[in-house]
């Protein structure tokens, strides 16, 4: 159901690097998984409207009160390379 | 400090801070030196020291996940090794501005993901009942650290089941809250639209008082509404007039003695004047299907987050791609990759209105089958997990068969609605989880019922008394 191209070109949208086996498991395990997902489409589902939250809230408002938020050094602390005061990463463009 | 705290409950300890018997100091020193003894894997850090405000209650294990300035809080992943927040979840403030101090982070299944804590970056948990068996997951840390007397009582999170079934499989008490009762704020995101944080502990009691000071909204969480009015202490000694609809004892994978100790507390019910009845739910089967859509999915995009630049450890060389990829790679561990991708694949172009779009609707009618039930009972009852705590290993290979462990908790928290697990007995020497579930903020009711059903099952087991 899912091949080794479905499994690669869903890893490239997740920006996540698998190794080869682990790309011949995920195409067997991923089947499997959606197998029993589409067990789903046994039932009339016509008509029925979708939740995507349960709680029935819309525009929760506050008031709009300034409040101090992180400063760049306890922001910058955690990063894995912090240079100039900002978060340094190799060029996009970069080989 | 003796071995006396030991035996009480964090409510009853609470009592002898009050009254001067203990200091909260001496309470904490005693439980950090327990928790610093623990064998089982249960913690992934513990204080260093006695805090120099003990506060007043007893300290708290809280879940990895949850975010504490200053303390490692990683999810129990490796791509968050060593990093330690700057600010500290509401959940976790809101027990510290109640008087209880954090006594350690406990393991977890990576990004909360797993049903046997074998999913964690850092290592299994045991189960204290008998070491060769899961604690279950993915709160497996606070579970077994309350069972095995190395906490108090402990904070963990629910998704679809990560407090209710290791509370289970290690024979103690874990709430899920209705969707909304707790602040997110802080609490690292698995699946925005299911997550909600819960107390794991000894007795029904002390799963009220958690609550209680857990609760409330936030205005960092939109999402959180709190819990309308008081949660008293619960008191309930009969059940007269209440009605509870079992649900689920017809399933194949029900072990007998499971079924044995649900039907006895039914029989509890029924001698405190309760009434039992049978109910259906005929879209909770389909519960799995659409929680293994929507979960992933929401997991898939918050995870998207980590990528070696803000926080974690990094790696790969070349460009700024290679870096994430290689750093996602490295970082994640094999359960959470494999939820990333069918998250993604489920919501990638083509295919997200016959995955995602069909889930939110079996969504629906799960939702429906529970307002349908309440039209007729006060609780949904029903085993809390199909088996006792199963062997270490013994579904790793399997992804599908650990996913059908959530059978019975995965409809309650697409619902949104409340969920308590209780001791209800031993199967073959482990214990056996009662689930009782009630409408939306039905949680003192629940609390109420479970406490009245709790002093009639009497309770008293413990891996470490025997």
């Amino acid at each position: 159901m899912i091949d080794r191209d479905q499994v690669l070109h869903v890893a490239k949208l997740a920006r996540l690097r698998l190794d080869d086996d682990e790309v011949d498991r995920m195409a067997g395990e991923l089947s499997k998984i959606l197998e029993h997902v589409e067990t789903m489409n046994e039932l009339d589902l016509d008509g029925v409207e979708p939740t995507s939250h349960v709680v029935d809230l819309t525009n929760v408002l506050r008031e709009d009160v300034p409040r101090d938020g992180l400063d760049r050094e306890t922001a910058l602390e955690q990063a894995p390379d912090a240079a100039s005061g900002g978060f340094r990463v190799p060029s996009p463009g970069a080989s | 400090m003796s071995d006396e705290l030991l035996a009480l409950t964090a409510a009853e300890q609470a009592k002898r801070i009050e009254s001067g018997d203990v200091s909260a100091a001496e309470a904490f020193e005693y439980w950090r030196g327990r928790a610093a003894g623990d064998e089982l894997g249960s913690y992934l850090w513990v204080a260093e020291e006695t805090p120099e405000d003990a506060g007043t209650l007893p300290p708290v294990a809280v879940k990895d996940l949850f975010c504490v300035e200053g303390v490692p809080s990683m999810a129990g992943s490796r791509i968050l090794e060593g990093y330690r927040p700057p600010y500290t979840a509401t959940s976790v403030r809101n027990l510290q501005d109640a008087g209880a101090r954090v006594l350690g982070k406990t393991n977890q299944d990576e990004f909360a993901m797993g049903s046997s804590n074998e999913n964690s970056g850092f290592g299994p948990v045991e189960n204290p009942w008998d070491r060769t068996r899961v604690p279950g997951g993915s709160s497996g840390g606070s579970a077994a650290a309350v069972a095995a007397g190395t906490a108090p009582w402990a904070i963990g999170t629910d998704t679809g089941g990560s407090i209710r079934q290791p509370a289970s499989l290690c024979g103690i008490v874990g709430m899920k809250p209705t969707y909304g009762a707790v602040s997110r704020y802080g609490m690292i995101a698995f699946a925005s639209s299911l997550d909600q944080c819960g107390p794991l502990t000894r007795d029904v009691t002390d799963a009220a008082i958690l609550l209680r000071h857990l609760q409330g909204r936030d205005p960092c969480d939109s999402t959180s509404l709190g819990i309308p009015g008081e949660i008293p202490l619960p008191s309930a000694e009969r059940l007269d007039g209440l009605r509870f609809g079992i649900w689920g004892m017809e399933e194949a994978g029900l072990e007998p003695g499971v079924a044995d100790a649900v039907n006895a507390t039914l029989a509890k019910v029924e001698e405190l004047g309760g009434g039992v009845e049978q109910i259906e739910l005929p879209n909770a089967k389909h519960g799995i299907a659409a929680y293994y859509v929507i979960a992933p999915a929401e997991a898939s995009a918050n995870l998207a987050r980590y990528d070696g630049v803000r926080y974690g450890p990094r790696s790969g060389n070349g460009d700024l791609t290679s870096l994430y990829e290689q750093t996602r790679h490295d970082g994640f561990g094999e359960e959470v990759k494999r939820r990333i991708m069918i998250g993604t694949y489920a919501l990638s172009s083509g295919y997200y209105e016959a995955y995602y779009g069909t889930a939110q609707k079996v969504r629906t009618r799960i939702a429906q089958d529970f307002a349908a039930a309440f039209e007729g009972v006060d609780f949904v009852v029903s085993p809390t997990s199909a088996t006792v705590a199963f062997k270490l290993g013994e579904r790793t290979a399997d992804p599908l068969a650990m996913y059908l462990s959530d059978y019975y908790t995965v409809p309650m928290p697409l619902a949104g609605i409340p969920a308590i697990s209780i001791p209800g007995g031993l199967s073959e020497g482990l214990p056996v989880g009662i689930q009782l579930a009630g409408p939306a903020f039905s949680e003192n009711k629940i609390f109420e019922a479970s406490y009245a059903l709790e002093q009639a099952i009497g309770w008293k087991e413990t891996p470490w008394r025997r």
